[in-house]
């Protein structure tokens, strides 16, 4: 047959579990998954329409109406808005003539709102059709909408200005710019791929595997910080016939973009530490969940695992250990900051929303359709390669008691050297900033939004799990930037955005110390809009997942490390007020009629 | 098979029960009500209202989806957990269009009754008075969004003989709505929307043509608070 939406769900095999590849697949071709597509979609694979716009309607770039034959998606978190997102704004919408989160009448353009793409380092930036345009500039934007007009393909819009390393590998062929700026044991030179399956692996029980990832101390480096160990042996003792290794490459921390650079220039570490992972628990599948906006690299992605399988370090009797099986494919995302949490991750990579699970079960014991699986960072999994090459003490040498080994650090703001850095546990916000080299700092936003913010006064705190945890996203903030407004509210926006709804907590608290946040800007607030805004966030540590547990973080942090910043704002002769702006309340109707008003 | 019974205390309480139980249903068997919105016998719990929250050992968890276990510490009728429930209401109030005196519901609505049991006079939130549709294109059934809780227990619990859903979430973050699939729900059974009606907590669901049968003031809440008829 020769409907393309049926030969897509017929390439997927009409499976459920498959929905986002599905998804994925018809919003590329048709661009867009309209009503008659759920239709045959919901048709094919046997179950409700609404099962099927439940995933839709959940992830940003899905979309059940067409989004333009060129659709631009600009970020606008904060690090961008700095870098001049704004004004690049301006000239799309002006070049297009259409406003943002519409498509021009003529459904040539499409100009979308985004949340952090993984370029923090080199913004204002955009993803069009896939393509990646960092550094942008007005002039460039005419020229891509001039473009656009002649109908020209994205890749000669993009033009070939391509970025080092693999980025300018043809199967790439990315504009992105790796700006490694210190190397360590993840992103070093001369590393074979290979090399620990082949001389390591190949003398080792999966227990000692094991025993040597507890023994380095080494915790997850998304975030969280479980024990890597840990989570290892969990897996490896839980019952199930059939085991996961999932690689969580799904970095949507805003300020975060340490795993695109993995990704570029060290992909074939990460498969390996899925190999060691797989070996270690006695999984067969793998499976590598990268975050939509990375789509650009998933070719060079699949043929970097063709090396490997060609080379014998995937498929069957990998490194000839006989009846060791295992192999990986990738899953896309389709944009949902939620799923960077494991749960929902699992969820969306059945095909689902990216809702997070209740726990218990969790992942080790039930994850992947029911089965036990380890998810796992991608810095997480190429440092376990390394640990294995050097050993558990060389690891344990190296950071803090409690943060043991390496940590990348993805530094962007008001900075001459954004870019990622390999550093070792301990250093301090002191240390990145001199670094880096950041003058005049008003703040530093240390762990992206659901991290805290803090000022000069706590410079000499130390990056570790037990003072400044972080999956290494790092914003700096000088003296010329209104924090609140700029960065506090934008990162409550965007938590509200990404909340998935199921929590009442999660989605109604943000939204409610959002708009008290707005009364305080507005000249409005008064000491008691403090308290309750603190007092406010209180259920939110009820909420399922991480998400709820940080959402109130940018107020909670902002208000405890920068609270002059409120002071100066709130009213002190006052312990009310109403938020109520007479003057702004008929503003519209004063002008309609032409009278100005004189109320007070 | 003989069953595994473990002890645990709520509220320095002894109690006995199942291993495995969800605590929820644990503390229901010794006579101690939890309250909840979402949560409903017979259905997969979904710890969506997060009003079930309570300590277990120290932390946070919600009585609806964790397993009771041996020795369990279980904080439930504390100021905090007390405070946070009714913090959580007052927001569902607000995230809303609630307005009782014209709801076909009043009286027999769980919202309004645990608004009751936990004294709410008014919301400390500004309403949101967000703009809502009503969808009465069903012959049987009218979907208010304006009084939904986004509980899930309509998915849930209201399915066709495939398992397949009537009832779905749409969206994400505070636009999440209930969405129907239409083609099935136009060809729903009697029974079937009255059961639909029944299982929301709330007035979003309602049958049509047949409305105000049990007088307001002789409903269900009307008589004694929801929960009294566990804790007695």
């Amino acid at each position: 047959m020769n409907d393309p939406v049926i030969n897509i769900i017929e390439k997927y095999n009409k499976d459920y579990t498959r929905l986002m590849d599905i998804l994925i697949d018809v919003q590329d071709e048709a661009g867009c998954v309209n009503e008659d597509a759920v239709h045959k979609i919901a048709d094919a694979i046997g179950i409700s329409v609404v099962d099927v716009e439940q995933t839709l309607s959940f992830y940003h770039f899905f979309s059940s109406e067409p989004r333009g034959k060129y659709t631009v998606y600009l970020n606008n978190s904060a690090v961008a808005i700095m870098m001049g997102r704004d004004m690049i704004a301006g000239a799309f919408e002006q070049e297009a003539g259409c406003s943002f989160n519409s498509v021009t009448g003529d459904g040539l353009i499409g100009l979308f709102d985004t949340a952090c793409i993984g370029m923090n380092d080199q913004e204002p930036a955009a993803i069009i059709n896939n393509e990646i345009f960092p550094r942008l500039t007005t002039k460039k934007v005419r020229q891509i909408v001039k473009g656009m007009r002649e109908g020209r393909p994205v890749e000669e819009l993009r033009g070939n200005d391509f970025g080092d390393g693999a980025n300018s590998h043809e199967l790439v062929r990315s504009l992105v710019r790796n700006n490694i700026k210190r190397k360590g044991p993840v992103l070093e030179d001369g590393y074979k791929v290979g090399s620990v399956i082949r001389e390591h692996l190949t003398n080792m029980s999966p227990r000692e595997v094991i025993k040597t990832i507890k023994k380095s101390n080494i915790r997850g480096r998304g975030g969280a910080g479980f024990p890597t160990g840990m989570k290892w042996d969990f897996c490896r003792r839980a019952e199930g016939d059939q085991k996961y290794i999932f690689c969580n490459a799904d970095e949507g921390e805003p300020g975060t973009f340490k795993d695109r650079v993995i990704l570029t220039e060290a992909p074939g570490l990460i498969i390996e530490g899925m190999v060691i992972a797989a070996y270690a628990v006695g999984a067969s599948e793998g499976l590598l969940y990268v975050r939509h906006e990375y789509k650009y690299l998933v070719k060079y992605l699949n043929k970097v695992m063709d090396e490997m399988r060609a080379g014998n370090l995937l498929g069957k009797n990998i490194a000839g250990i006989d009846g060791f099986d295992f192999d990986v494919r990738i899953q896309l995302g389709a944009g949902a900051y939620v799923c960077g949490e494991e749960s929902a991750l699992i969820e969306s990579a059945e095909g689902k929303r990216g809702e997070p699970r209740d726990r218990p079960p969790f992942p080790v014991q039930k994850g992947y359709l029911e089965k036990p699986t380890v998810v796992n960072n991608v810095e997480t999994l190429c440092l376990a390669v390394k640990i294995l090459k050097n050993g558990a003490a060389w690891f344990r040498d190296q950071g803090t008691e409690d943060s043991t080994g390496t940590k990348i650090l993805s530094v962007s703001g008001d900075c001459r050297e954004a870019g990622v850095y390999e550093v070792t546990w301990g250093f301090t916000v002191n240390d990145v900033l001199k670094t880096v080299d950041a003058e005049q700092v008003q703040a530093v936003q240390v762990g992206g939004p659901s991290g805290a913010l803090i000022g000069p006064d706590e410079f000499d705190r130390v990056l570790c799990y037990s003072d400044l945890s972080t999956g290494g996203s790092i914003m700096i903030f000088d003296e010329n930037r209104d924090l609140l407004k700029d960065v506090v509210l934008n990162f409550m926006e965007f938590f509200i955005e990404e909340s998935c709804g199921s929590c009442s907590t999660c989605r109604i608290l943000p939204v409610l110390m959002k708009q008290k946040m707005e009364k305080i800007l507005e000249g409005h607030g008064t000491e008691q809009d403090i308290k309750d805004i603190k007092e406010w966030a209180r259920p939110l540590e009820h909420s399922r997942c991480g998400l709820g547990h940080t959402a109130a973080n940018p107020i909670l942090t902002s208000i405890k490390n920068l609270r002059n910043l409120y002071e100066r704002k709130v009213k002190k002769d006052v312990e009310f007020d109403t938020g109520f702006d007479l003057h702004k309340a008929i503003r519209e109707g004063s002008d309609a009629v032409g009278r100005i008003p004189i109320a007070h | 098979m003989s069953k595994n019974f473990v002890e645990f205390i709520i509220d320095g309480k002894k109690c006995m029960s199942e291993e495995g139980k969800y605590i929820i249903d644990a503390a229901k068997d010794n006579g101690v009500y939890i309250p909840t919105l979402c949560n409903i016998e017979g259905l997969k719990p979904k710890g969506a209202c997060r009003i079930c929250s309570v300590l277990v050992n120290g932390r946070p968890m919600t009585a609806c989806t964790t397993p009771v276990t041996s020795g369990m510490e279980i904080e439930n009728n504390i100021a905090q957990i007390e405070g946070i429930r009714k913090t959580i209401i007052e927001a569902l109030f607000v995230e809303g269009n609630h307005f009782c005196p014209s709801c076909e519901k009043s009286g027999s609505c769980e919202l309004q009754a645990l608004a009751y049991k936990y004294k709410m006079l008014v919301p400390r939130f500004p309403f949101m008075f967000p703009i809502r549709e009503v969808d009465a294109s069903n012959p049987k059934l009218i979907k208010d969004h304006n009084r939904c809780i986004l509980c899930k227990r309509c998915i849930r619990g209201i399915r066709d003989e495939n398992d397949r859903s009537y009832f779905a979430f749409k969206k994400r973050g505070h636009e999440v709505e209930i969405n129907i699939n239409h083609e099935m729900a136009n060809k729903m059974t009697d029974r079937l929307a009255r059961e639909s009606m029944d299982i929301c907590p709330v007035g979003a669901l309602l049958i049509k043509e047949s409305g105000f049968r049990t007088p307001i003031g002789q409903r269900k809440y009307d008589h004694l608070p929801i929960g009294s008829d566990i804790e007695k």
